[in-house]
């Protein structure tokens, strides 16, 4: 079932649906390397709905959870 | 021959850069430490290269003011040869960019930095086959132990005269259709501008990049772009920005999956652990609170052990110097002057300023910075600032000239404007050594303290209070935490010395004829008229008069009042003229008010006039505020 990014459990693995949003936020997470069909590792949430901590493709990725509630995903066993 | 490095930030473009160039750009373990570019004269096989550092940049699609810069620089058709480094651990990511570079048609070749990282993250590239694919020479380095990079220059020279140029890798035949109209028309229609390769723009005009966008002045001209961008959407049912980023995206990892093989699932090495604690919702916080509190106990300590001894000997010899010459004469002022001014920079400012900056530049490299940006973002926001923020206001720490270029990592000019003008009230190495060697010294560590903790909540305020004027909904943080390094203890000593020689070779001249310069003025009776001018102030703030003239040299260095104020005092014991609230009331003062005239230049050339007058105006107000809030709240106490 699709949810988003800010949705999911630690330590859980998701693959992008779509990115939501403008041209902005899109062009800026392709340039970190996420697109739709890549798998994301969410590693950690920061404390008082500070930022999430995501691996993808190798490299560790601080997003806003604004941002990363725009990120549709679909949650992987 | 120019030579430009460039690559994804954090990639260690600068690294590789100072091996050729001796110690020149600063480097750490962050991305975007340079923002602007550095350049630098060396000698290959009788070629005269002309390297230049470029800022790290994810794409060559318009970003930051910093990537801007990179990209103004590739497509300024003064580049001979594009090196392209590449963090090998990261490569499907890094190959984006490597396929745009190959669009602008010039001589590249690829730097396979990071070689070490890339195996233990299991990672084995075949280089001669990825060379073959990009049809451009690959060489393997590891840049922090040197690995490599002599090999690259050679690379270099043999790729440039061969003018040798890479493959342009083909996207689906719809989308190249679609480009090659989009050409044509560019050819036929448009006076494109020379340097721009016309398949580069075509496809940057698919991506709506702003900057070319914003080139079109025609608008019947755009609107056949967008015809064609909609030509694009109508296919594959997504912005036309989204079909070409994910082709690229598919290309790099085609890319990827032939000429690399995953061998083993990344080591579980203590930096995962690490992270664990230092990153963690509760504990990462009561660690960032033990390594400043560590730190600034560090820095008192080996400081205060330092400056105490030296102080004595100086005084001693100051007043052999009155024995030799006599006291009231001008050889005596002069030698006075002149010895307090050695003194200062000895006695005074080195002590604090070395482990300060040996410290700052260890937590630079080993990569703690990003992780703090990350715990800082959720309180940046609070006060109506972007996370990514923090790194200038941690640089403003070092100094605040880097710090105020540091903004250019913000997207949004409002933000740049706001954290240009909050960074100045941070205190920089100057001001530290201000605090450190007056308030902790005379007073105690923990007033020491009191003042860095009451400078935090002014900045917080003060950004409530300026972001209030633009609102701007952000975007969030974006920020990538790069692997904690252990760097090469040389690399951390060359950049500390790189810092602290900017202290001796700038400031210690002008502290030394800063402090000859006053004694003659106290010597020829001038130095009161400036006292006298800025009576008001000092009345005001209860402070001793001949404070005034520390206070104005104090906008050349800030160092300059620290030791000015032995000088204006007639005394290093300090304690006898003044008291310690005084000493207090004072020290904040120092720590805010106006920007030096190197920081008032920096902010004039990144927010324009009106800002570094807006700086200048808004500092002075909230120095002579606490100031005053000072006095009178530590004058209800004692």
């Amino acid at each position: 079932m699709p949810t988003t990014l800010d949705q999911i459990y630690e330590n859980s693995k998701a693959k992008v649906i779509d990115i939501q949003g403008g041209a902005g936020i899109r062009q800026r997470l392709s340039q970190m390397g996420i697109h739709p069909g890549d798998t994301i590792t969410m590693l950690r949430y920061g404390a008082l709905g500070g930022p999430i901590l995501i691996e993808i493709h190798g490299s560790q990725v601080a997003l806003g959870r604004g941002i990363a509630s725009r990120v549709i995903v679909e949650e992987m066993e | 021959m120019r030579i430009a490095l460039a690559g994804q930030p954090n990639c260690g473009k600068s690294t590789i850069f100072n091996n050729i160039a001796g110690y020149k750009a600063i480097t750490s373990n962050f991305p975007g430490t340079t923002v602007k570019y550095t350049e630098t004269r060396t000698h290959i096989f009788g070629y005269t290269c002309d390297c230049i550092d470029l800022p790290g940049t994810y794409s060559l699609t318009a970003g930051d003011p910093a990537e801007l810069e990179a990209r103004r620089h590739l497509l300024s058709e003064e580049v001979d040869v594009i090196i392209n480094v590449v963090d090998a651990s990261l490569l499907i990511r890094s190959l984006e960019l490597t396929l745009q570079l190959l669009e602008l048609e010039v001589p590249v070749l690829l730097c396979l930095n990071m070689m070490d990282e890339a195996q233990r993250k299991g990672i084995q590239i075949d280089a001669p086959k990825l060379s073959s694919l990009l049809g451009i020479p690959i060489t393997p380095t590891i840049a922090t132990t040197g690995k490599g990079l002599k090999e690259i220059f050679i690379e270099a020279v043999r790729v440039y005269e061969e003018k040798k140029r890479g493959k342009t890798l083909k996207f689906s035949r719809d989308i190249e259709a679609i480009i090659d109209e989009l050409v044509s028309v560019l050819h036929s229609e448009w006076p494109v501008n020379e340097n721009v390769p016309s398949r580069f723009l075509a496809i940057k005009l698919l991506e709506s990049d702003e900057f070319f966008v914003k080139e079109i002045k025609a608008a019947d001209f755009l609107s056949r772009v967008r015809f064609f961008q909609k030509k694009l959407e109508q296919i594959h049912g997504v912005p036309s920005d989204e079909v070409i980023s994910s082709e690229r995206h598919a290309l790099a990892m085609n890319l990827f999956e032939h000429a690399s093989t995953v061998i083993h699932p990344p080591k579980k090495d203590i930096r995962i652990a690490i992270d664990q604690w230092v990153m963690h919702k509760f504990l990462g916080y009561l660690i960032l609170a033990a390594v400043f509190y560590g730190f600034f106990n560090l820095i008192f300590g080996i400081g205060g052990y330092i400056e105490e001894p030296l102080m004595e000997l100086f005084d001693r010899w100051i007043g052999q110097v009155e024995g030799f010459f006599g006291e009231g004469n001008l050889s005596f002022f002069l030698s006075k002057g002149i010895l307090q001014g050695i003194a200062g920079g000895i006695a005074i400012v080195l002590p604090y300023l070395v482990p300060f900056l040996i410290g700052l530049s260890i937590l630079e490299d080993i990569g703690y910075l990003p992780r703090v940006a990350f715990l800082m973002d959720v309180f940046m926001h609070r006060i109506g600032l972007h996370g990514k923020s923090i790194i200038p206001f941690i640089l403003g720490y070092g100094c605040s000239v880097p710090a105020v270029m540091a903004t250019r990592i913000l997207e949004f000019p409002q933000h740049r404007f706001i954290v240009s003008i909050l960074t100045t009230m941070i205190p920089c190495a100057a001001r530290i050594t201000i605090i450190f060697a007056l308030v902790a010294f005379f007073i105690s560590p923990n007033a020491a303290l009191a003042i860095f903790a009451l400078n935090i909540l002014v900045v917080a305020i003060s950004g409530k209070i300026l972001s209030t004027f633009y609102p701007e909904a952000s975007l969030g943080l974006i920020l990538e935490i790069p692997s904690y390094q252990l760097p090469p203890l040389q690399n951390t000593l060359k950049k500390s010395w790189y810092r602290i020689r900017e202290f001796i070779v700038i400031a210690w001249p002008i502290l030394i004829v800063g402090s000859a310069l006053l004694a003659l003025m106290e010597y020829a009776g001038v130095e009161r008229y400036f006292n006298w001018f800025l009576s008001p102030l000092t009345h005001l703030l209860d402070l001793p008069i001949s404070v005034g003239t520390t206070l104005i040299f104090g906008l050349l260095r800030k160092e300059l009042s620290m030791i000015m104020l032995t000088q204006a005092l007639g005394t290093t014991q300090v304690l006898t003229v003044m008291t310690k609230p005084q000493i207090m009331v004072f020290t904040v003062f120092v720590t805010f008010y106006i920007p030096c005239l190197a920081t008032i230049a920096a902010l004039w050339r990144e927010i324009g006039k009106k800002g570094a007058l807006l700086a200048i105006l808004f500092t002075l107000s909230v120095a002579i505020f606490l100031a005053l809030i000072t006095r009178i709240f530590l004058g209800v106490l004692f």
